[in-house]
């Protein structure tokens, strides 16, 4: 990936606090278009995951897979829209929280398991 | 293997973590969240490459295909809850003052990408003179 999983500013260290101002890293800005990348990817997949279900002729657990692979996309976009959210206005900078990464995650593997029940 | 099971507990519950000693700069956990979600991005890609498989190597015997395709699934699988994982992991490290963990994963999965892009070469050759 880019220079962008790197803290530039980090030899300051922690001792300064996070409430001064504009961060001339940028770095919520920096995760805001990360989550925003990682949407894009998650699209992608979603799109290929109903060409896989429509080549061929449609069967019913293929549509039901594919259907569900579209509800996983919209539950994946609701977290990284309420993280960019957060990001974009919540003072502070909280961080992440294990929830909603665990969530983005479990929507992932489950569109794999869609995937393989579509492949098979 | 303790370890492993504190960690997925603490994927489920966010306050725990920040019960445990003190709270980074915000820049550390910002970096943090974006390793998290290259890596996302990672397991997406290689869910994505299973569905190509599957799509754009139409000529491929059934058993080549639908096996190069679920192990792509798989690998995706394997990445996408080792992202998370590690994210809880250095989250932890950081709060406590402790090194970041180390892995072997990203080498494993140089390795792994590595064996798939030989045998798609080989499948394909292969593929395309029988």
């Amino acid at each position: 990936m880019s220079p962008a999983e790197v803290p530039d500013k980090a030899a300051e260290g922690p001792d300064k606090g996070p409430a001064e101002g504009r961060d001339p890293g940028l770095q919520p800005e920096r995760t805001r278009l990360a989550w925003r990348r990682t949407t894009l990817s998650g699209s992608v997949v979603a799109v290929l995951a109903v060409k896989t279900a429509l080549h061929g002729g449609a069967s019913v657990p293929g549509v039901i897979a594919c259907a569900l692979c579209c509800t996983l996309w919209l539950g994946f976009l609701l977290v990284a829209h309420r993280r960019i959210g957060v990001l974009a206005t919540a003072a502070g900078h909280p961080g992440l929280t294990p929830r909603q990464a665990t969530l983005a995650v479990l929507c992932t593997v489950a569109m794999a398991a869609c995937g393989a029940v579509l492949v098979l | 293997m303790i370890d492993f099971a504190r960690n997925v507990r603490l994927w489920f519950a966010p306050q725990e973590v920040r019960e445990e000693g003190h709270t980074p700069d915000y820049r550390f956990s910002l970096a943090n969240e974006r390793t998290f979600l290259a890596w996302l991005r990672t397991a997406l890609a290689l869910i994505g490459g299973g569905f190509a498989v599957d799509q754009f190597l139409p000529d491929l015997r059934w058993g080549w295909r639908v096996g190069l395709a679920l192990a792509l699934l798989a690998a995706g699988v394997l990445c996408s809850l080792r992202a998370v994982n590690h994210w809880v992991r250095c989250e932890r490290a950081m709060r406590h003052d402790e090194d970041l963990p180390v892995s072997r994963f990203p080498a494993l999965l140089s390795v792994v990408v590595a064996v798939v892009a030989v045998v798609m070469v080989v499948v394909v050759l292969a593929g395309w003179e029988g």
